[in-house]
């Protein structure tokens, strides 16, 4: 199929409807709210529904109830909504229930602003919601890889069970690029045996989160874990860059990425080996393949749309054996290619061969 | 000679864990009639909410979700959106359904969703131990207005049927009382016509049931129903606020 020119936001509108959704619920915020405008036009013409729900709230519970049907659903919004709907997603990931759920983050704490950030990974990696629980969380790094994890996400969602997000920033949602949206999804009909369409002869199914008997809780815990522990293991995902023979490797993340691989080819081109690890599974972290990527690595420097979330998991999966340094800015401003390659060009001086 | 009085198909054989003299024993068992009645076990999904009644997914005998507090009547939406030919009930105490969830409730009925909500007003919450709810009259005495409610500081309690019988979207909203046969008899009467209201397609339909809470009232069975007849209904008038010849 040929290439489109699409807008972030609506790319992940189309590559929904291909992947087969039909029901999306939301609630309109900025920088997100061309996705729930393109829905409301396209999701009608495929015979699907789309609901603008009272609020954030409702709209994750909305989810749950459809999802609970085996209904293949999405809703989207950006950072303050998304604090909104931590109840729903701690529900669905309890009771699980397979859902793709979009977050486009702008600058926080609190209203902050409408530009891009990435100061919601502590939120979506490590847990906003109460309770021992995990997303699957996939970063797009431009408007093809949006349709193509999202195709992969529904199927990840319903492959194990979990709500899994989709996590951009303002920046991936609100700019356009060429993109081939490929085929549609068939889904098969039927297996999905544990979700609630009426009983029609059979035992009854029941979607449920609560379990008072402290035992039967921490079995619905351990049978939480185990699926989680698969994942870790086998779901993983990253893009490396330049990184064979890397003695500073950048790790970042979304578009930020792309800042980084830009500031590497300057890099290169002074003679400063560099390389970009881009984890594309914020959760489970690619720990392996960070640690690979920094084989021959001195130091590793993280940068990000925050003051300092994704490097604590830097820190983590190198475990003590790199110095691990971080550049980030905040509240809506963008690192600029030529930042990251001065801070690159320090690092290389401090603890690389080549001085 | 036939059966002349059974437990209703659409309930599970699990006892209820009920206090004595509350009234969702009765409840469950007149939706459960209901079901059985209209032939619907099999198509329906019901939608426990939090509160005494959270464990209402272990007592009908149907596919059942068990939604957050306040929100059943969107995760109804969802399910009712993506299966219409289901038939889709919540069952919500008042704080539940009047706290909590006032925003969903208000807005399920204004968009007329096509589902059914059983609303189980005790004036109380029942299950943290007896808190004030945003139905408990005025001087009631509850653990978090041990004075009596007093209006100066915590409002008014809401008439919701009034207030969701305002919205264009809903189509049929009734109270009524479990306090003695005759209004029990009437309750089950509400409840059919609350459902086959969704069965035809006809939006909305809400059922708003006064109920006993003796244990948190500190009151006996015997007692809890008077209060009911004198205090409750004295404050909450029993009828229609929107009828099913209305609903088109």
């Amino acid at each position: 199929m040929s290439k489109v020119l699409m807008k972030g936001n609506e790319a992940i509108g189309e590559a929904a409807i291909k992947a087969g959704c039909r029901y999306f619920f939301g609630y309109p915020i900025t920088p997100q709210s061309e996705l729930p405008e393109y829905l409301s036009r396209r999701l009608p013409q495929v015979g699907g529904v789309y609901l603008q729900a009272e609020s954030e709230v409702a709209a994750i519970n909305m989810v749950y109830g459809a999802a609970s049907t085996g209904a293949r659903v999405m809703t989207s919004s950006s950072s303050p909504g998304i604090s909104l709907k931590q109840e729903g997603i701690s529900y669905l990931a309890g009771s699980e229930l397979p859902c793709v759920i979009v977050n486009i983050m702008r600058g926080g704490p609190g209203l902050g602003g409408i530009q891009p950030s990435q100061s919601d990974y502590f939120q979506a990696t490590k847990g906003g919601g109460h309770g021992d629980y995990r997303l699957l969380v996939l970063a797009p790094a431009s408007v093809q890889e949006i349709v193509d994890l999202v195709k992969e996400g529904f199927d990840l969602a319903e492959k194990y069970r979990i709500p899994v997000m989709i996590l951009g920033d303002g920046i991936l949602g609100q700019m356009m690029e060429p993109v081939d949206l490929g085929s549609e999804t068939t889904l098969e009909a039927g297996e999905k045996p544990w979700a609630v369409t009426g009983k029609m002869g059979r035992t009854k199914n029941i979607i449920n989160s609560l379990y008072l008997d402290p035992e039967k809780l921490e079995k619905h815990n351990r049978h939480l874990e185990k699926k989680y522990l698969e994942i870790k293991a086998k779901e993983t995902r990253s893009e490396l860059y330049q990184t064979s023979d890397a003695e500073i490797v950048v790790a970042a993340y979304g578009m930020i990425a792309r800042v980084a691989k830009a500031a590497v080819d300057m890099a290169r081109e002074e003679g400063i080996r560099a390389g970009v690890f881009r984890p594309i599974t914020l959760w489970p972290y690619p720990e392996k393949e960070l640690n690979q990527a920094a084989a021959q690595a001195k130091a590793v420097l993280t940068v990000e749309m925050s003051l300092g979330q994704m490097v604590e998991d830097v820190r983590l999966s190198l475990n003590g054996r790199l110095p691990v340094e971080f550049y980030g800015r905040v509240g809506g401003m963008v690192p600029t290619a030529r930042a990251v390659y001065e801070e690159i060009k320090r690092l290389a001086k401090t603890y690389g061969e080549v001085k | 000679m036939g059966v002349v009085f059974e437990r209703p198909k659409s309930l599970t054989q699990q006892k209820f864990h009920y206090c004595p003299g509350c009234h969702h024993g009765i409840i469950h068992r007149l939706v459960a009639e209901v079901l059985d009645e209209l032939g619907l076990q099999d198509r329906t999904i019901a939608i426990a909410s939090v509160g005494c009644s959270v464990f209402a997914y272990d007592y009908f005998d149907v596919d059942a979700i068990q939604a957050a507090h306040g929100r059943a009547p969107a995760v109804a939406t969802g399910v009712k959106r993506s299966r219409p030919e289901s038939i889709v009930f919540t069952y919500q105490g008042d704080g539940d359904l009047a706290s909590i969830g006032a925003a969903e409730i208000i807005h399920a009925a204004a968009r007329g969703e096509n589902i059914t909500v059983i609303f189980v007003n005790n004036a109380i919450y029942g299950m943290t131990g007896g808190q004030m709810a945003p139905t408990t009259l005025v001087g009631q005495e509850t653990t978090t207005s041990p004075q009596g409610r007093n209006p100066k500081n915590a409002g008014y309690p809401i008439r919701m049927s009034e207030m969701l019988a305002t919205l264009p979207g809903a189509s049929y909203i009734a109270r009524t009382s479990v306090h003695d046969p005759k209004h029990v008899r009437e309750t089950k009467k509400a409840i059919k016509e609350a459902f086959q209201v969704q069965v035809e397609g006809k939006g909305f339909s809400l059922v708003e049931v006064l109920s006993a809470c003796p244990t948190n009232w500190h009151m006996t069975p015997v007692e809890s129903l008077e209060w009911i007849k004198n205090e409750m209904i004295a404050y909450y008038p029993l009828g229609k606020f929107k009828s099913a010849e209305e609903a088109k």
